[in-house]
């Protein structure tokens, strides 16, 4: 059987996939009602494909895909944990699926308690006062908290303020949405310990910074021991502290970015809360802010009066709109079945397992791998394969290599400032089990670079496919097939 | 590594070729090395003036893009369009295939520049 | 012990000793003044005790099932085909993250080029992204591009656009600096021309116009392309994908974005999210564009397999020098959109544009008939149109509620000098029953 076919290839003229009604109204001409000039003058060549086979296309793609439900993906940063299955059950209910934003108040409580709720418990890990859950995504979330930051420079005649401290191991969404808020990035480089370098920040303040945007733990897993006193300079020097929070996986029930001193924090739902993530999205990326900033979050906001949950426009110190409607609901609703199925108690065990986990891992492999910080980590934490190198062998032969023996690959040549990195986040959602033999196929790597580097090298070897032609695809761009299917 | 002896080098790795008082300038073969498979050539528009260290153009790899900087002050007169379709030229003979052709509008910037010895040996440290 | 932490005693004491920690070494970075005792977050549920819960919460709604929807304005009751809830179930595609191992993602990647090309073919444009948030941050994205592209930050958008997509391109835009204008409505609906003709200047970069617009009403986009580009600006379009089953596409009219929501290409309401933006322009321009594209190209083998490309105009390679933040999309949703493409093919978007075109215009001669509803816009529509209620639309909506029907949007709410316009959307779904009963319920109480 061929498998490996468009779906235009698979089309054939005349067969069909849907069935819908007769029209049971009077027909009227298309070209009257429309006038001709409007009317398409091509059909858009789109597939034509029998309902079973239309099936059968999509199962044939989804055995060439890896998920988190097929195996270990210890993918750093991206926190691929267990998307339970009862979460799925509930966002599929009608009740939930088939409510229209626009319907009236009283007819969307249900929707509006998940989301009232959820924010309430979002408070509370983050030990911020207000939340939004507009933001559609984390990176989302990073330009509507930059918007609030500048929006409070800007009501606080502060117009200077046009600068953003970042540090050199941060996401590469962070700069990106300080510049999509006007903001100058200022880099700030990690120290020997993997942490900021204090006296480095102290030199680079001065009244023309609008703050400091941090994940801590680091992608680097490793946890800011002073981030009390960086909160305190910052703050002294007039500006704002943002928490990235894709890597909160690490730290529920044992701290918060509250107490840490941020004033801006976004979650990442889609990461820490176990909402799937879809091959790429969709995420949700709500926002936390302090008391003082609360004016500034986005429209609307969830409100109660008399046991009747409403949405409240008349904020004029609003930002605005970032998005249409409320926030990505569905995602926010399993969220909020995760955070009730593991309760106060769970979510702590989710971050001390996580730990755990992680630290495991690099303890068993720091005398096969180069580990560049010799400390303890968070959930996280990064190899790198430098010494692999003068066997010819690189961090992305390792990462092939891992596909041949059935994982899905650590984080590759991120954070930039290690060299040949691996970025390795577990979860806590993995057993002792899986993590043992994990820990035996890297060693095993290891010994093959040295042994058998050739092997390293070609891989994937076991996989459909092989490596991929990148650099063809990127000099030669063909984006779509419409050239090359038949009307 | 190919080094050749009558150009000027800049210490972002370009080469700068005199022409009467015109400037060809490319890449190196280190830079074409060190950014690996070129996919991407992304040139100024002709007619722009550029300062000394003005980003003036990026070339591209898969996983990095790297600016250009004007090595000399000017008026850009001519890009090399055969790189839009052909980047991996740049990664073929570096030295044969220039990138953008530049009026000079001070001739003192040249003095700046490295010879061929002083690249070789610029090259060695890095 | 929890159902999603596989670990129990033994293990944990295992693994600690195993390295040389105990329990106290987990998180010795986190000084004691910033530990918290414990969150107030409640107990655990177990899976009967949650469902109990959401099920009592989850009857406070009032859903589309149980309720006929004329409601529209940018959501909208199409049927969805069952064969996406059952394919998108697969935990191969939703458990897995974005593909950046090509060699076992291929299934993702394959769908999002056929998405990618259905979404080209649609629209009539040459390069389409993987997918965006939703409609309103997919504009507000195409304006950026613009602007950057044409170095200029003047952008005029029409007061006809989805007035949350205006206000979302207005916080986006507030922050960088753009002066945003907006250009009136003549009387038939759409663009002023010669208001639009009196604001451009050769300082405008972009021009946001939508079609059909937020009122229902098909724009003159040729003629609008005319006047941006004389004026070298920009012309952004937002469409409803599905009306361009039948109408001639924006990028055959002189679009040189063309963005819109695809959340009527099978995507649930979902109290309005997660839905999809999708992003489509030129070859020329699509160095510049956000997102992430997926391309061909070949394994080692020689086989057929697709990659993500031209990935150094994104975040995590060009960092504050991006086209975009954007990380995490809507590639689910993106996937829904094209299982609705091919489910329903070539023959059947056709069908469902003409029913919905077809019962728009038969409610709508029935509505002028009962008197209580005068024409406000005289051009042409598609599925959905706005009229000028005689009497109070708050009380009409009320009395429809009560009668099991969702009523149309007043769009008085947001404009207020629009005093009494009702829009209503119609469907394939909508039975000429329905709408029977829809003006028999409104004539006879009214």
């Amino acid at each position: 059987m061929k498998k490996d076919r468009l779906i235009f290839e698979i089309s054939k003229k005349g067969h069909k996939g849907y069935s819908l009604p007769k029209c049971d109204v009077p027909l009227k001409s298309i070209d009257k009602l429309l006038g001709k000039d409007n009317l398409r003058k091509n059909p858009a060549k789109l597939p034509e494909v029998s309902e079973n086979n239309v099936v059968r296309h999509y199962v044939n793609l989804s055995n060439k895909n890896y998920g988190v439900d097929s195996g270990f993906y210890p993918l750093g940063s991206c926190t691929m944990k267990y998307n339970p299955k009862i979460n799925e059950y509930i966002a599929r209910l009608d009740e939930f699926t088939n409510v229209h934003p626009y319907q009236s108040g009283s007819t969307v409580q249900g929707c509006l308690e998940i989301m009232s709720k959820t924010e309430k418990y979002l408070k509370d890990l983050s030990g911020m006062d207000e939340i939004s859950l507009q933001p559609a995504a984390g990176a989302h979330g990073e330009l509507t908290g930059l918007m609030i930051m500048k929006q409070y420079h800007i009501l606080n005649k502060q117009l200077n303020r046009n600068k953003v401290i970042i540090p050199d191991s941060a996401h590469g969404t962070n700069p990106a949405s300080a510049s999509m808020v006007g903001f100058e990035v200022i880099e700030l480089k990690t120290n020997k310990r993997g942490a900021l370098d204090i006296e480095e920040l102290k030199a680079l303040l001065d009244d023309s910074i609008a703050g400091l945007m941090l994940t801590n733990p680091s992608t680097l897993g490793i946890f800011e021991e002073n981030i009390v006193e960086i909160s305190d300079i910052i703050h002294n020097a007039g500006g704002l502290l943002y928490y990235d929070g894709a890597n909160m996986n690490a730290i529920m029930g044992i701290t918060n970015p509250g107490m840490m001193g941020f004033d801006i924090v976004h979650f990442n739902l889609h990461k820490t809360f176990s909402t799937p993530h879809g091959g790429g999205g969709p995420g949700s990326g709500p926002i936390g802010v302090k008391k003082h900033l609360e004016k500034f979050l986005p429209v609307p906001i969830i409100k109660n009066d008399n046991n009747q949950y409403y949405l409240d426009y008349k904020r004029d110190k609003s930002i605005g709109k970032v998005k249409s409607f409320y926030g990505n609901f569905s995602l926010i609703l399993r969220a909020y079945c995760y955070i009730r199925t593991m309760g106060r108690e769970g979510l702590k065990e989710v971050s001390k397992s996580a730990v755990l986990n992680a630290n495991y891992i690099m303890n068993r492999l720091k005398d096969y791998y180069h580990i560049p910080y010799n400390r303890s980590c968070m959930h996280e934490f990064v190899l790198s394969a430098k010494n692999q190198k003068k066997y010819g062998v690189s961090a992305f032969d390792i990462a092939k290599r891992l596909l041949d023996y059935g994982y899905h690959p650590p984080t590759m040549y991120f954070p930039l400032i290690v060299e040949e990195a691996l970025m390795i986040e577990p979860t806590e959602t993995e057993s002792k089990d899986t993590i043992d033999h994990f820990i035996e196929v890297m060693i095993k790597i290891a010994n093959e670079c040295k042994e058998n580097p050739e092997i390293v090298k070609s891989a994937p070897n076991n996989t459909y496919y092989k490596r991929l032609d990148e650099v063809g695809a990127a000099r030669k761009p063909i984006l779509n097939c419409c050239e090359y299917i038949s009307s | 590594m190919k080094i050749v002896e009558d150009l000027y080098y800049s210490k972002e790795h370009e080469w700068i070729k005199v022409d009467g008082n015109n400037v060809y300038i490319g890449i190196s073969d280190f830079a074409q090395k060190s950014l690996g498979d070129i996919v991407f050539v992304e040139l100024p528009e002709t007619g722009n003036k550029v300062n000394k260290d003005d980003s003036i153009s990026v070339v591209e790899s898969v996983k990095a893009a790297s600016d250009i900087y004007a090595p000399v002050s000017g008026k850009v007169l001519k890009v090399n369009g055969v790189l839009d379709d052909e980047p991996e030229l740049l990664n073929e003979d570096p030295y044969e295939n220039w990138m953008i052709l530049i009026e000079l509008s001070n001739r003192e910037e040249l003095k700046e520049l490295m010879n061929y010895k002083e690249y070789s040996d610029f090259c060695d440290e890095e | 012990m929890n159902k999603y932490i596989p670990k129990n005693n033994d293990e944990t004491n295992k693994m600690m000793e195993k390295i040389g920690i105990d329990e106290n070494d987990l998180f010795k970075d986190v000084n004691i003044n910033i530990r918290i005792d414990k969150l107030n977050i409640p107990e655990e549920f177990s899976e009967i005790e949650l469902l109990n819960d959401v099920r009592k919460i989850a009857n406070k709604n009032s859903t589309i099932n149980q309720l006929t929807c004329f409601l529209g304005a940018g959501v909208y009751d199409h049927y969805i085909p069952s064969v996406i809830d059952d394919i998108i179930s697969r935990q191969e595609f939703y458990t897995s993250y974005t593909s950046y191992q090509p060699e076992i993602s291929q299934g993702n990647l394959q769908a999002i080029f056929e998405y990618q090309t259905m979404i080209c073919e649609l629209t009539g444009m040459e390069v389409t992204n993987s997918s965006m948030y939703d409609g309103a941050t997919a504009t507000a994205e195409a304006m950026n591009m613009a602007c950057n592209l044409k170095n200029k930050n003047k952008v005029l958008i029409s007061q006809s656009v989805h007035p949350e997509t205006v206000e979302v391109v207005k916080t986006y835009g507030k922050y960088l600096n753009k002066e945003i204008n907006e250009f009136q409505l003549d009387d038939f609906g759409g663009v002023n021309i010669e208001d639009l003709e009196s604001k451009i200047s050769d300082e405008t970069g972009a021009v946001i116009i939508q079609s059909p617009n937020f009122f229902g009403i098909i724009e003159n986009i040729s003629k609008i392309s005319d006047i941006v580009h004389k004026n070298k600006a920009y012309l952004i379009v937002i469409v409803d994908p599905l009306s361009l089953a039948i109408l001639e596409p924006a990028g055959s009219l002189g679009a040189d974005i063309t963005v819109g929501d695809g959340q009527v290409l099978g995507n649930s309401l979902n109290f309005g999210g997660p839905h999809l933006g999708f992003f489509s322009t030129s070859k020329k321009l699509m160095r510049k564009m956000p997102g992430r594209l997926v391309g061909e190209t070949k394994d080692k083998e020689g086989k057929r397999a697709f990659v993500l490309t031209i990935q150094t105009r994104e975040q995590h390679i060009r960092r504050e020098k991006a086209t975009s933040n954007i990380c995490s999309n809507h590639a689910l949703n993106a996937l829904i959109a094209s299982i609705y493409l091919t489910t329903m093919g070539k023959e059947g978007i056709i069908e469902v544009a003409n029913l919905c075109l077809q019962k728009a215009h038969y409610l709508y001669d029935l509505l002028i008939s009962t008197n209580l509803f005068e024409p406000v816009f005289k051009n042409t529509f598609f599925k959905e149109f706005t009229l000028k209620y005689k009497k109070d639309g708050k009380k009409l909506n009320e009395f429809l509620y009560k009668n099991n029907i969702l009523g149309g949007y007043l769009v008085e709410n947001i404009y207020p000098k629009m005093k009494g316009y009702y829009l209503i959307a119609v469907t394939e779904k909508r039975t000429r029953e329905d709408m029977d009963n829809f003006v028999n319920l409104i004539t006879r109480n009214f």
